[in-house]
């Protein structure tokens, strides 16, 4: 009797993720085997595991507190600013742990940039918010080489005919959309290798959304990029690769056709369709 | 499971019914078009005829709906599967309506009593095994029963294979004596009627396996209708 209880409560129900490999595999980026988080007792993740593809783009939908963002801050370690906060379980970068003790998190942070879901420019002029980066890392010795530099990221970011004439300006006097882009613009300017989007259109209006999404389509050439997202037309529109989380676990990954066509996991399926009950 | 927003269910089950209203009418149609050839009522045809209008408006209607829903709610998974299907299922019953309605049309030209009851019998019986498996898959729709789905599949060669040999047995009679030719023409041509009705049964079957599976099928389906190769002299 007490060994059956004894069981029960110190394993729970070990959990399978459903996986659909894509039919042409993509190099692997980022490796996350058995991602836990623990926010002081409360476990916010159950164990993850996630190949996340190179040069693709790959997106997390699930319900609020579904752990997709929490798992989405592990990538570049954001969850070590929160006070107690554990992550367990092993997360790699070109086959690099993330989490070892002597890794630089600056420099981790600048090969795995973020965009937030609300456009955060600095209340600085539009050439410092991209130049800023690139100047703390040391990426331009010169002025004319930090030029080209935002130049650069503001081209990618599509966004240098709207302000070639304003660089002077404030980012803040952008508007939202544009302001978003000036934040991709910002992460990209420091040539990372992975970017992470937390809801990055869920402040924008639906022009600017199709702005930031056709941009996103075109940076998968040169980036990996995961996106959280809760529109699932987003999600459908702008990735190869889809995840679905619910109650911190990872419920079922595959590519996004298949995901959104005809998933085999129940509870994606009802996710999907609008049935979450 | 039902959505969260109640309205997209009823939607959802308004396509449904139509869809349902529309096997039910398709059905209907063929057994009255075929009683009308075996008896040459011209009254009954002509009902055949007037109704079919009924089924292209079903099929507007259901195309319409469909398109409201897509623009509406985006739908995923297994609702744009159910979408699709009502689409195509819809399709497929408007030109059965269209093949019954053609059957009807030929009582009105027969013009007159067919004189070789055998070949009635065969017709009829094709037409039997038509309606049945009409009946049966739009049953394995209502149901999602891919297994259902599967056993019409398989079974359309029956259909072509009577249809052979009808074929060659109106060939026989037209042969044995020029007066029968109008006739056993007409006959022929209902039979390829019914033939294709069966077709029509077998894509509605493999839309089901589509709704319940999200995949199409991936074997041959068997074929038995070798008239296309048959040459007239080759039976004696």
């Amino acid at each position: 009797m007490a060994l059956v209880a004894e069981k029960t409560s110190a394993h729970p129900e070990p959990f399978e993720t459903v996986r659909t490999p894509d039919e042409n595999p993509r190099p692997v980026k980022v490796v996350a085997r058995d991602v836990r988080v623990i926010y002081g007792s409360k476990q916010a993740l159950h164990g993850v595991t996630i190949d996340i593809p190179e040069r693709a783009v790959t997106a997390f939908i699930g319900p609020s507190g579904c752990g997709k963002s929490t798992f989405l801050r592990c990538l570049n370690r954001m969850n070590d600013t929160i006070a107690g906060a554990r992550v367990e379980g092993d997360i790699r970068l070109d086959g690099r742990d993330i989490y070892e003790p002597d890794l630089d998190v600056v420099e981790l942070r600048a090969r795995v940039g973020m965009v937030f879901q609300k456009p955060n420019p600095f209340p600085k002029s539009i050439y410092e918010n991209v130049a800023y980066g690139p100047r703390i890392h040391g990426l331009a010795r010169t002025k004319a080489e930090l030029d080209e530099v935002v130049n650069t990221a503001l081209h990618r970011a599509s966004l240098w005919e709207e302000v070639k004439d304003r660089l002077a300006e404030p980012g803040t006097g952008l508007s939202g959309g544009q302001q978003q882009r000036l934040c991709i613009a910002r992460a990209i300017a420091v040539s990372p290798d992975v970017i992470l989007m937390d809801e990055p259109c869920s402040a924008l209006d639906p022009i600017a959304t199709a702005k930031v999404e056709e941009l996103i389509d075109e940076l998968r050439a040169n980036y990996t990029i995961v996106i959280v997202t809760h529109s699932m037309q987003q999600a459908a529109r702008v990735s190869q690769r889809t995840a679905f989380f619910h109650l911190g676990h990872l419920v079922e990954e595959g590519p996004t056709d298949h995901i959104f066509t005809n998933p085999l996991e129940k509870r994606t399926q009802d996710y999907i369709t609008g049935r979450f009950g | 499971m039902e959505h969260t927003v109640t309205a997209y269910d009823q939607e959802l089950r308004g396509l449904a019914g139509k869809i349902a209203e529309m096997g039910g009418i398709a059905e209907h149609l063929v057994g009255d078009a075929v009683s009308a050839l075996a008896r040459v009522d011209e009254q009954m045809a002509n009902r055949v005829i007037n109704e079919d209008r009924r089924l292209d408006d079903l099929q507007r209607e259901v195309e319409e709906r469909a398109i409201l829903i897509i623009a509406r709610r985006q739908p995923m998974a297994s609702d744009l599967r159910e979408i699709v299907a009502a689409l195509r299922i819809s399709n497929d019953l408007e030109r059965v309506g269209d093949l019954a309605k053609n059957i009807a049309k030929r009582v009105i030209a027969i013009n007159g009593t067919i004189t070789h009851k055998r070949l009635m019998v065969g017709v009829e019986h094709m037409a039997e095994i038509a309606l049945e498996q009409l009946k049966t898959v739009l049953d394995a729709f209502s149901n999602r029963d891919d297994a259902a789905a599967r056993i019409v599949r398989m079974r359309d060669d029956e259909i072509d294979a009577l249809y052979t040999s009808l074929f060659r047995e109106l060939l026989t009679y037209m042969m044995e004596d020029p007066r029968n030719i109008s006739q056993c023409t007409h006959l022929l041509f209902s039979a390829k009627n019914i033939e294709r009705i069966g077709d029509h049964a077998t894509n509605i079957a493999e839309t089901v396996h589509y709704v319940v599976t999200g995949t199409a099928f991936t074997d041959e389906r068997p074929k038995a209708d070798t008239t296309a190769m048959e040459s007239i002299e080759s039976d004696d």
